[in-house]
């Protein structure tokens, strides 16, 4: 039952997923989005993981598809006749998609995935309670965090050095 | 006699499972719950349609439906047959998936967040340990059914309160987060039964310790309160609707039951959401005076549940709409910076929890001391240069 049950979600995860990526329609590409992340929470249900099903529905479809849709009805992306990818942007994401699948592969092939439910640490951090994560967010991984969120810090200055060239164009367009 | 009163819905739900079989009586009790909530809160919606029209209208000093029956008690159901035999119209240029399926996800997001509420010392649907997490991981999602309708009804006014839709709804997620986070502080936990059950308990057998009556509960149940009426979307904060300027907004498109539909979700949100702070702040299931713990729980939840949606209704009759800048300024300048400030405060409280004696007194007039402050402050400063405001034809 519930190896079916992993079987179609994660189906239906990766069918979303690939939506989101040919699907013309931005507004369609976001909602199909929110598809994903739900099964993806599902899957984190099935491993007993709560907090971070709900946590992962909390902050995606709370805060980042409602600001995609948003931006997508502010802007009327609607996608039009442009060509969605150019030459370039095909090579880079075929790299980058090529050196994503082997990093994928040498990690599958490295650690442990042969680990059981015998093997597992009792005190496993998916446990709901939330001490456990601050603890380790704190400690263990506290300067991964911070870098995380400096490196964010700069994306989002990025974004407003960029977005303020059009300061006083007349049509933004 | 009290105990039994107690536990009467326990003891119906096993009578009605020993009617099945051993392997499939898990099954049965979980769909009991669902049956249960579909049930009252079904009928406490349409009830509560009904309470609303009468006491808008004793508010505006006219009597009310009350043809239908007797005192319009049966208003509720002569609606309900009305919507059901309208004619639904599908708009020709709609996404007609999309726009089928919005009023169904709105109000089973609005059912979902049911689940994790305790409505009496031994009534929870599930007792999840990160319950507060989960209802607001259900609450964003109904967001985006709102969102659903207004896009795929591809209607200009669907589509300008599908935006102010999600501006506010984003907008106000942050200080009800921030409202709750305290309680979740003080309480250290995420369950919310182990919330209601740290709230249990009475000084000189009167005075009950629940959030509400702590400084920064106070503050956190106002800031909490203020949010829920806008993640509602209910007037004040009815932008989305706004049927003077966008006709409904995104119900514009939309046609007997389906419209039907989303009115119910709206309901069950707001009875969710009061639900929630109840549970937070109220002290949910607990008596408010220890001899009156003869009454059962699940009456003195649905009582202060009550009161709470009666202040709503209030608010909703006695203050005008907001435009949207004075809603999100509101929001982004006064809410949050409160919401952080009372962070702080719960932190305070937490910290100085072993103060005894005269100190209690100053504990308590620092924590109401650095509330009141910021609030007389940051509320002078946004209304600096807007009051007194002038009329120019009238006077």
């Amino acid at each position: 039952m519930s190896n079916s049950l992993f079987y179609f979600f994660a189906a239906l995860t990766l069918l979303s997923a690939g939506a989101v990526v040919f699907l013309r329609n931005a507004v369609a590409a976001a909602l199909s989005f929110f598809v994903s992340l739900c099964c993806t929470g599902v899957l984190f249900v099935m491993l007993d993981a709560y907090l971070l099903a709900f946590m992962l529905i909390l902050v995606y479809a709370g805060a980042v598809v409602a600001l995609f849709l948003f931006i997508i009805m502010l802007l009327d992306m609607q996608g039009g006749t442009r060509k969605p990818f150019t030459k370039a942007s095909m090579v880079a994401s075929a790299i980058a998609g090529a050196l994503l699948l082997v990093g994928v592969g040498v990690f599958a092939k490295h650690s442990e995935f042969a680990a059981t439910a015998a093997t597992l640490p009792a005190d496993s951090s998916f446990s709901t309670d939330l001490k456990v994560y601050g603890a380790s967010l704190f400690t263990t991984y506290l300067l991964p965090v911070q870098v995380i969120g400096f490196l964010l810090l700069i994306a989002m200055l990025g974004v407003i050095v960029l977005s303020k060239r059009f300061d006083g164009a007349e049509d933004i367009q | 006699m009290t105990a039994t009163l107690e536990r009467l819905p326990l003891l119906v739900r096993d009578w009605i499972t020993g009617f099945f079989p051993e392997p499939v009586r898990w099954l049965v009790s979980g769909l009991l719950a669902i049956v249960a909530i579909l049930a009252v809160f079904g009928l406490y919606f349409a009830y509560l349609t009904l309470a609303e029209r009468k006491f808008l209208g004793r508010f505006q000093n006219r009597p009310g439906p009350n043809r239908t029956g007797p005192f319009g008690l049966l208003q509720p159901f002569a609606d309900a047959v009305k919507a059901l035999t309208k004619e639904d119209i599908v708009p020709q240029a709609a996404d007609k998936l999309l726009h089928f399926l919005a009023p169904c996800l709105v109000v089973a997001f609005g059912l979902i967040s049911f689940a994790v509420i305790p409505f009496g010392r031994y009534l929870i649907p599930v007792d999840l340990d990160a319950a507060v997490l989960y209802f607001f991981a259900a609450g964003v999602s109904s967001e985006l059914a709102l969102f659903m309708a207004g896009w795929a009804s591809h209607n200009k006014y669907s589509m300008i309160s599908a935006m102010r839709a999600l501006a506010q709804l984003i907008s106000y997620e942050l200080p009800l987060l921030l409202a709750v986070v305290p309680v979740i502080m003080l309480s250290g936990t995420l369950s919310t039964s182990k919330i209601v059950v740290a709230q249990g308990g009475w000084t000189f057998g009167i005075i009950p310790h629940w959030n509400v009556l702590t400084p920064w509960g106070f503050a956190g149940f106002f800031i909490f309160m203020i949010a829920a009426v806008a993640e509602t979307n209910r007037s004040p904060f009815d932008l989305p609707e706004a049927e003077s300027e966008l006709i409904a907004g995104h119900l514009t498109e939309y046609s007997g039951f389906k419209y039907a539909l989303f009115f119910m979700a709206e309901y069950f949100g707001m009875s969710a959401l009061c639900g929630l702070g109840v549970t937070l702040f109220l002290g949910g299931w607990q008596a408010p005076i220890d001899i009156l713990q003869v009454v059962p729980s699940y009456v003195w939840f649905m009582v202060k549940l009550s009161c709470v949606i009666f202040c709503l209704m209030w608010v909703r009759a006695t203050l005008l709409r907001l435009r949207i800048d004075q809603l999100t300024r509101l929001a982004w300048k006064f809410l949050v910076p409160l919401g952080l400030i009372n962070l702080g405060n719960a932190a305070f409280w937490h910290l100085s929890a072993d103060w005894s004696g005269p100190l209690q007194i100053v504990r308590w007039a620092i924590s109401a001391a650095v509330i009141v402050i910021p609030f007389v402050l940051i509320g002078r400063t946004l209304s600096s240069g807007l009051a007194p405001r002038t009329y120019r034809y009238a006077t």
